[in-house]
């Protein structure tokens, strides 16, 4: 068998073992999207009627779809939290160690629980642009090609976060530290243009909450969803991804390379 | 096979200034359970770690080949010959036993048919059919350490390393796990195994290696070591101070214990020796109140080995 068959077979084995975990044991993932779920409907029912004056809407149903393309990508940094966890969890195992030493490709079990991740998150998106549609979220106009852009971006987004999440996780003593070191991921959003507008904040954080990489993404998808301007948000976004993809992968590759310790 | 399963030439590692092993020699021919023995922290499992390629030898270490490959140049080619147990419990707590046997046999690439196959003749020959469709984590320690050895048992290693498999074991366990390991070695494995307990070495090993302080102290089988210690002796143990010091007073070559009123003569435990000495004690009217003949076991090896410096000593390079 070659070197590239072996490592996709492998990589497959540790995804269905991940797949399987998920399945199992789903309150984690759930657990997590229970967050930007509950954010949604916070914000749109209870905070509502402010919230659509504010951004200079008619009533709530332009705030739902203000509010939308954050909460998905706030899922997306909620769900890759469980990735971060699973990581550590596994890291701590003694299983990583059989892992060490079979005659596996090495990386397998890293890809087998990024794949995973990804996958994880493109369903949990799934779940809650169900409930953003339930709740009267419509997208204006927005065509085949846009709809493939908007998907793409959010699994971009998902891949990049993914990795982040994974070094995380390696880099991390423990499970329970792995959650607290991902929780930026999910508060990421809240700092973002996802639930009111950059230009309503102070002059000096404008900037912070105009460059992170939640903004530019929600931003794209704004556009592409809801046919606002995209701008210099696009290239920003793909951008932010890319290099969140490089760094994340270069750093866990070292972290996981690093000589397990003695005892 | 003419070369031996596992070599190794001064092998040593350090973290930081403290050498951990300090250049040890080994040689296991195919087809036999070698153990080491030694304290806690004498380096047991940072030796299994390295032949394992789980951590990398010391820069200055010399060649260790592992069922005859180089361990510098072809790691991958010894991974695909051994089997490793671990100390801590290498199995997937979240799925169920046999869930872990598959695992094991997908990543050693066998058919869909083939891995069920051995997957269910190896819940079968450990003794965990019943639990197989249950998670690993609500397993027993025994359960546990079965699994794991059954895991590692799906590819068919040819060199099997088991890091303290008994411990934390209760004494049928352990005995299971023996009855486990002889088995494997009749199938022609070769074994490496370390262990704290002298027993342990003695019921198993063919030959023994006393690991302390990052050295081997001594090595042979269990014979051999117990002969390398003059720890055979009778004693004798009196109640009466005053025949106890005319004893000591009466018998040449005597080790005095004045406290427990006790004396050792060496002897090996033949019964030409111990009828000379009763003779003796015979003709100078000693009546001790009780007599025990001592032969020497592993732990004698073990404690006059290990037992001198406790203190892990300093190293001056």
């Amino acid at each position: 068998m070659s070197s590239l068959s072996l490592a996709v077979r492998d990589a497959n084995t540790m995804l269905r073992r991940n797949l399987l975990h998920a399945r199992r044991y789903p309150s984690l993932t759930l657990n997590l999207l229970l967050t930007p779920i509950m954010m949604l409907l916070l914000f749109v029912y209870i905070f509502g009627d402010v919230m659509s004056a504010g951004i200079g809407g008619a009533d709530r149903s332009d705030y739902i779809a203000y509010i939308v393309p954050g909460i998905l990508l706030m899922t997306i940094g909620s769900t890759v939290i469980g990735a971060a966890v699973s990581v550590s969890t596994d890291m701590t195992e003694g299983i990583i160690a059989r892992f060490r030493t079979m005659a596996i490709h090495r990386g397998s079990v890293i890809i087998g629980h990024v794949v995973g991740s990804v996958l994880q998150v493109l369903a949990s998106l799934v779940l809650v642009g169900a409930v953003a549609v339930a709740i009267g979220f419509r997208s204006t106009d927005a065509t085949a090609l846009e709809w493939l852009a908007a998907f793409g971006l959010l699994a971009l987004f998902a891949l990049a976060f993914t990795w982040i999440a994974v070094g995380m996780g390696l880099a991390s003593p423990n499970a329970e530290a792995a959650g607290n070191m991902a929780m930026p991921l999910i508060l990421l959003p809240l700092i973002s243009s996802a639930f009111i507008p950059v230009e309503t904040m102070p002059g000096w954080f404008r900037p912070i909450a105009e460059y992170q990489p939640f903004t530019p993404a929600i931003e794209t998808l704004r556009g592409l969803l809801l046919g606002s301007e995209i701008g210099h948000n696009g290239w920003l976004a793909v951008a932010w991804c890319l290099a969140l993809t490089a760094l994340g992968y270069l750093w866990s590759k070292s972290l996981f390379d690093r000589e397990p310790a003695a005892h | 096979m003419t070369h031996p399963a596992i070599a190794a030439n001064g092998l040593r590692k350090s973290y930081g200034d403290k050498a951990v092993l300090d250049g040890i020699d080994l040689a296991v021919p195919a087809g036999t359970v070698f153990a080491l023995l030694g304290p806690n922290g004498a380096g047991k499992t940072t030796v299994v770690k390295i032949l394992s390629t789980l951590i990398s030898p010391g820069a200055d270490s010399g060649e260790i080949r592992v069922g005859g490959h180089d361990l510098a140049t072809d790691p991958q080619a010894i991974r695909a010959t051994i089997g490793v147990t671990g100390q801590f419990s290498a199995v997937d707590g979240l799925i169920t036993g046999e869930e872990n046997m598959l695992l094991m046999a997908d990543l050693h690439h066998l058919s869909k048919r083939e891995g069920r196959r051995v997957a269910a003749e190896l819940l079968e020959r450990f003794d965990l059919v019943d639990a197989a469709k249950k998670p690993a984590s609500t397993y027993s320690g025994g359960m546990k350490r079965r699994l794991d050895i059954a895991m590692t048992l799906v590819g068919s290693p040819r060199i099997i390393f088991l890091d303290e498999p008994t411990t934390g074991l209760d004494p049928r366990s352990r005995h299971t796990m023996w009855g486990i390991i002889r088995n494997l070695v009749s199938d022609g494995v070769t074994v490496f195994l370390t262990t704290q307990y002298l027993e342990e070495a003695d019921e198993l090993a063919d030959r023994i290696a006393v690991l302390n302080n990052g050295k081997i102290a001594a090595e042979g089988s269990a014979e051999e070591l117990k002969r390398l210690i003059p720890g055979g002796h009778i004693r004798l143990r009196f109640t009466d101070p005053d025949a106890y010091r005319s004893a000591a007073g009466a018998l040449r070559e005597v080790t005095r214990d004045d406290e427990a009123l006790a004396l050792r003569i060496p002897s090996d435990g033949s019964q030409r020796e111990l009828r000379s000495i009763l003779d003796q004690l015979e003709s100078s009217a000693i009546e001790a109140d009780e007599l025990t003949v001592h032969t020497p076991d592993l732990d004698d090896v073990f404690f006059a080995l290990t037992g001198n410096d406790d203190q892990p000593k300093e190293t001056v390079r």
